[in-house]
């Protein structure tokens, strides 16, 4: 298993670089995550980060489709606020385990 | 994974021949799939295709009961053919499916549309296959980008490593 040293913290991570354990994560780990992939969050990024952690922690699978129905930003919205690869991009900054979502 | 020689899909360009519920989605899911892998997509709908993103059939799509041999009973029974000719059984398995599809949070084809647009895949329509059809582009959803011919698509469809899918 891998760890990885993000704001102070040894953070245990799968070798793509998600947190195994989201308890670990902080709002300075997960703003460490995202300037690895270039990003610099947003008040809008935190909102979804918390609407994303509260849906895995409810045991619930993430969708675009459902992101786009969160409220918080549309289906356009979120691929501006996480671009490229949103979903994987947004759960790994949230510090959630990679989806296994084919939509 | 293992091979550290392969390098990233960069592109997807996918024609959709088809109409039925599943050979609809199958190309929606994959194109979305690599929307939301930030690969460059590009759908191209040519004949039957063409009622996935015709505004009057998109969201009345179905699928085969008769000659379809996978068809089976809810519980895995098989499903006598004779069955799927009756009036009214193929519009009830296919609204059935869509059911199903809608639990695992799986759109309406229009709301498909606007969610690989929205990521920046694009949708085309097949100039042929509308002549032949008697469709004009006001026919077509709105996130149909253009009207091409099957050379304009090729066209779309260089670059290293891109992949044509045909489903």
């Amino acid at each position: 298993m891998a760890t990885k040293n993000i704001a102070g913290v040894i953070l245990d991570v799968t070798d793509e670089g998600y947190l195994n354990d989201p308890s670990q994560w902080t709002k300075e780990v997960g703003a460490g995550i995202a300037k690895e992939e270039g990003l610099e969050l947003t008040d809008k990024h935190y909102e979804l980060i918390e609407f994303i952690r509260n849906k895995v922690e409810g045991g619930e699978g993430l969708t675009i489709r459902g992101i786009g129905k969160s409220g918080i930003v549309d289906i356009k919205g979120f691929y501006q606020l996480f671009p490229g690869a949103p979903l994987k991009k947004a759960t790994k900054i949230s510090g959630v385990p990679k989806p296994a979502s084919c939509i | 994974m293992e091979n550290k020689n392969e390098t990233p899909l960069k592109k997807v360009c996918i024609i959709c021949a088809k109409g039925s519920i599943e050979d609809v989605y199958a190309t929606l899911v994959m194109g979305n799939g690599a929307v939301m892998e930030g690969i460059e997509t590009k759908l191209f709908f040519t004949f039957f295709g063409l009622d996935a993103i015709t505004k009057k059939q998109m969201n009345k799509l179905h699928t085969a009961t008769v000659g379809n041999p996978a068809m089976r009973m809810p519980g895995g029974l098989p499903f006598p053919s004779i069955m799927g000719m009756l009036p009214g059984v193929e519009a009830g398995v296919s609204a059935m499916m869509m059911k199903e599809m809608d639990k695992l949070d799986i759109p309406p084809v229009d709301e498909f549309l606007d969610m690989v647009t929205a990521g920046g895949g694009e949708i085309y329509a097949c100039k042929l296959a509308m002549d032949m059809f008697k469709l004009e582009k006001e026919d077509l959803s709105e996130h149909v980008k253009d009207v091409l011919t099957i050379g304009d698509f090729y066209g779309m469809c260089g670059g290293e490593n891109t992949q044509i899918i045909f489903t």
